[in-house]
């Protein structure tokens, strides 16, 4: 019997990496395969090559043992493919039936055929047993019915094959025991699932088969029977990898920042308490989703504070506002450059004099010559590649742009330097550089907190590293007790003692 | 900046074009008496056009002007005029005082920053969209402006008391009529405030990306609250021009579709209403082009209910060529290594 999809040898490069570097992954009828890999490692490009959305540089896809290629989403329904992304594309301001029926309404003399739509979203609905009226509104449905509404979609298209990119990970226990259901319904009925996660409890629930990625390649499969936790930890982190140091040991100093029962709007119900000392790289890892991002942010001010408190060298920090963290000392280099970090329309020397502006000027008037002097020379101390300081940053490559949001938060002199992914779409010679400052800053005093989804840069950069899942801290490792995978036991929220 | 410099050198073009084809049309666009009235429009349209093109910059828009100078002109004469007995509930506290013409100037501009403080709170506390929180201003306004009047028209008449006032607005030094030598003034100042200050800059940060500039520490909300407080008080000072200019009120035909002239002005100079970009220069030019438009109209005979249609085309055209230079640009661009 043919395989419903085969993927042989799918190979797709963006500018500086590597995504995809040779992959095969086949998928039968009736079975659910659980795709698994650490952040970055190829999965949702892989899905998304499946889908239509992004098209592979090389390799062949088979459906049915028949060569395709599928260039546009369209192409991909045709073919009997449905992908549920990760951030749901439903329609708030529609009801489940226009949802389910979007871009395909039955027709009626040119007008929508309301009764056929909605007799046959009734049909879907029961059949996956949802107990919700197709008139409901999609804002009122919660993340879970929304999510069973995108597969009546997919169902209503009759898809074959369908693709989940981490269905679950906004969704509470019930729901997921409910997905889980539906899941499992459908692969009886003969539909060929494609389960992308990072919880493996629930793929030790749910697969037929796991495929495990690995830097763009293909890591390895377990077999339904060999499919445990353990085995699966081994296969995403790789025995082979080498530990790459490269800084040397510091001496840290007093505790800097402070943080105390801090819940964020994501999880708040979840507590999260740690200390970062002068002198000393303390990182949030964890896979994405588990709320690193949500915990800087809150600090920093940018988001919400449900609760908690943050002091820095002993004086507490106002939250939910920036302004007031910068004040104390708190800046951040966030993980959405180009959104949040810097203004890409202007100059380097106006992104660079931003957030301390009144410095460079008497009486409100901007100074411009000590302003073009400090940012100058500040670009110059960072290596910033450009024509000159009046260069557009936007015409900058990612490094460079980097250097130019650490540089503005280098002319505030921080006493605690938050970065949140600091080497994200970073080349490999800005990498080095972006280390080579972080070691400079941490001598002087700094304290930084990073957060980073790159294992490399965790393991070789942090002096502790604070592991999360799912809003909690579930462990705090030294230097000399990190590895992949006591980090990565951690991250999938078993700790080491469990 | 460059892309800046560029707009307003090709504005101050399209006004010279504009200009030399009406004076070789007709001899009397030249005449000094055209020329006077002209800078008096000239100055009482471009003082509030600058607010608005700061509320413009910040990406916001703000409707209500043209119904504020219907108000604040009939509260001015109101509160001006010693016999005017005629203030309906619940002001009839008013009826039989008035106020010395130095606190009345100073209650009208308080009044118009009070009204853009309203609206400044409600976009940026209450987060009300721009669009439709001063839409409701000019209804408001212009429903307060008529009841408070009962419909009359208000005027400055005979009265007497505040000659100085009427003297100041309607006056000339060296010649220049005051609201135009105002403008002037007031142009200069707003130049150094928006591309001089500490202010200005975060004025344009917070129009250009809202996030990235509260992640840069500004606090956003008091900078876009702080534009239409100006945009307020420069429209209160233009309606006290405008009230002087015209001596006379009518709440329901006073200051219409002014807002819109002031719109037209500061997106003729080079202000995106998405936000993020504009200049003082290009508002006073795109103010100036308008006017030009109007007085060409008349001066060249053309039928004046095409006034309007005139207006447009410009505009559009303007707009239109502003936009294919950009388009040419950017494909030279693309194509170069």
């Amino acid at each position: 019997m043919n395989p419903l999809v085969d993927v042989r040898g799918a190979v797709k490069r963006y500018p500086g990496v590597t995504a995809l570097g040779g992959v095969s992954i086949n998928l039968f009828a009736g079975e659910v395969v659980a795709l698994i890999g650490e952040n970055g490692a190829g999965k949702s490009t892989l899905m998304k090559i499946l889908g239509g959305l992004v098209h592979p540089d090389e390799g062949e896809i088979l459906i049915d043992g028949a060569p395709v290629t599928i260039e546009s989403v369209s192409k991909a329904n045709n073919l009997g493919i449905a992908l549920i992304h990760q951030e749901l594309n439903t329609l708030d301001n529609i009801d489940v039936a226009g949802n389910v029926f979007l871009g395909r309404e039955p027709r009626r003399f040119g007008l929508i055929d309301r009764a056929k739509m909605r007799a046959e979203a009734s049909a879907l609905l029961e059949k996956l047993g949802l107990p919700i009226s197709v008139d409901t509104p999609l804002d009122r449905l919660s993340l879970a019915q929304k999510q069973m509404v995108e597969i009546a979609k997919a169902l209503s298209q009759e898809a074959r094959v369908l693709i989940m990119d981490e269905p679950t990970s906004s969704l509470t226990l019930t729901e997921t025991e409910q997905l889980l259901r539906i899941v499992s319904d459908l692969r009886s009925r003969g539909v060929g699932i494609a389960y992308i996660s990072h919880r493996l409890g629930e793929v030790t629930e749910i697969a037929d088969r796991v495929v495990a990625l690995r830097d763009g390649k293909n890591a390895g499969e377990l077999k339904k029977e060999e499919i445990t936790h353990d085995n699966m930890v081994r296969l995403m982190v790789g025995r082979d990898l080498d530990r790459v140091s490269t800084v040397g040991e510091r001496k840290s100093g007093e505790n800097r920042l402070v943080v105390r029962d801090l819940k964020t709007r994501r999880y708040p119900h979840r507590a999260v308490s740690f200390e970062v000392k002068a002198g000393e790289i303390y990182c949030l890892a964890g896979l994405v989703g588990a709320g690193r991002s949500e915990v800087v942010q809150t600090i920093f001010g940018t988001d919400p504070s449900e609760g908690g408190e943050v002091s820095l060298d002993g004086a507490s920090v106002a939250l939910g506002s920036p302004q007031a963290a910068i004040d104390a000392g708190i800046c951040l280099v966030p993980e959405d450059r180009r959104n949040v970090g810097l203004i890409v329309e202007w100059s380097v020397r106006m992104n660079m004099t931003l957030p301390g502006l009144s410095r460079f000027a008497r009486a409100g008037l901007i100074d411009q010559k000590s302003e073009c002097a400090a940012a100058g020379t500040e670009s110059k101390t960072l290596g910033v590649k450009a024509a000159s300081i009046e260069t557009k940053v936007a015409d900058l490559s990612g490094g460079n742009q980097q250097k130019v949001v650490v540089g503005k938060w280098m002319l505030q002199s921080p006493k605690l330097l938050i970065m949140d992914e600091p080497t994200r779409g970073v080349d490999v010679g800005a990498k080095a550089e972006i280390y080579e400052l972080m070691r400079r800053l941490t001598e002087s005093g700094v304290a930084i907190l990073m957060v980073s989804s790159d294992m490399e840069e965790v393991l070789g950069v942090s002096d502790r590293v604070a592991v999360m899942h799912e809003g909690s801290i579930t462990g705090v490792l030294t230097r000399k007790e990190c590895s992949e995978e006591s980090i990565m036991q951690l991250a999938v929220g078993r700790g080491q003692g469990a | 900046m460059k892309a800046l410099m560029r707009k307003e050198t090709g504005l101050f073009i399209l006004l010279v074009v504009v200009c030399a084809l009406t004076a070789a049309k007709s001899p009397n666009f030249l005449s000094v008496a055209n020329l006077i009235n002209e800078s008096r429009l000239i100055g009482m349209y471009g003082i509030f056009s600058i607010g608005l093109g700061m509320v413009i910059i910040t990406g916001g828009i703000d409707l209500s002007v043209g119904s504020m100078f219907a108000l604040l002109g009939v509260i001015l004469a109101m509160i001006l005029n010693a016999s005017d007995n005629t203030w309906p509930w619940p002001f009839g506290f008013m009826n039989g005082r008035y106020l010395a013409w130095p606190f009345a100037v100073i209650v009208t501009l308080g009044v118009g920053s009070l009204l853009g403080t309203f609206h400044g709170f409600l976009i940026t506390r209450v987060k009300l969209q721009p669009f439709i929180v001063t839409l409701c201003g000019l209804l408001f306004y212009r429903g307060m402006a008529r009841y408070i009047a009962q419909d009359d028209a208000k005027g400055f008449g005979a009265a007497k008391g505040f000659e100085a006032l009427k003297e100041f607005t309607k006056g000339n030094e060296f010649g220049i009529p005051m609201p135009f030598i105002m403008l002037v003034v007031l142009g200069i100042i707003m130049w150094v405030v928006l591309h001089r200050s500490v202010y200005g800059r975060h004025l344009l940060a917070v129009g250009r990306n809202e996030e990235a500039a509260r992640y840069s520490g500004i606090n956003t909300k008091r900078i876009i609250a702080s534009t239409y407080i100006l945009s307020g008080f420069l429209a209160a000072i233009s309606g006290i021009l405008f009230a002087f200019d015209t001596n006379s009120i009518a709440p329901s035909m006073t200051g219409n579709f002014y807002e819109l002239y002031g719109i037209a002005a500061a997106v003729l100079g080079g202000c995106s209403l998405r936000g993020g970009e504009g200049s003082i220069v290009g508002i006073i030019l795109g103010t100036i082009l308008l006017q030009i438009l109007q007085n060409l109209v008349n001066i060249l005979k053309i039928p004046s209910s095409l006034n309007f249609a005139v207006m447009g085309a410009v505009i559009l055209a303007g707009v239109l060529a502003d936009q294919l230079i950009t388009n040419r640009r950017k494909s030279i661009k693309a194509v170069e290594p």
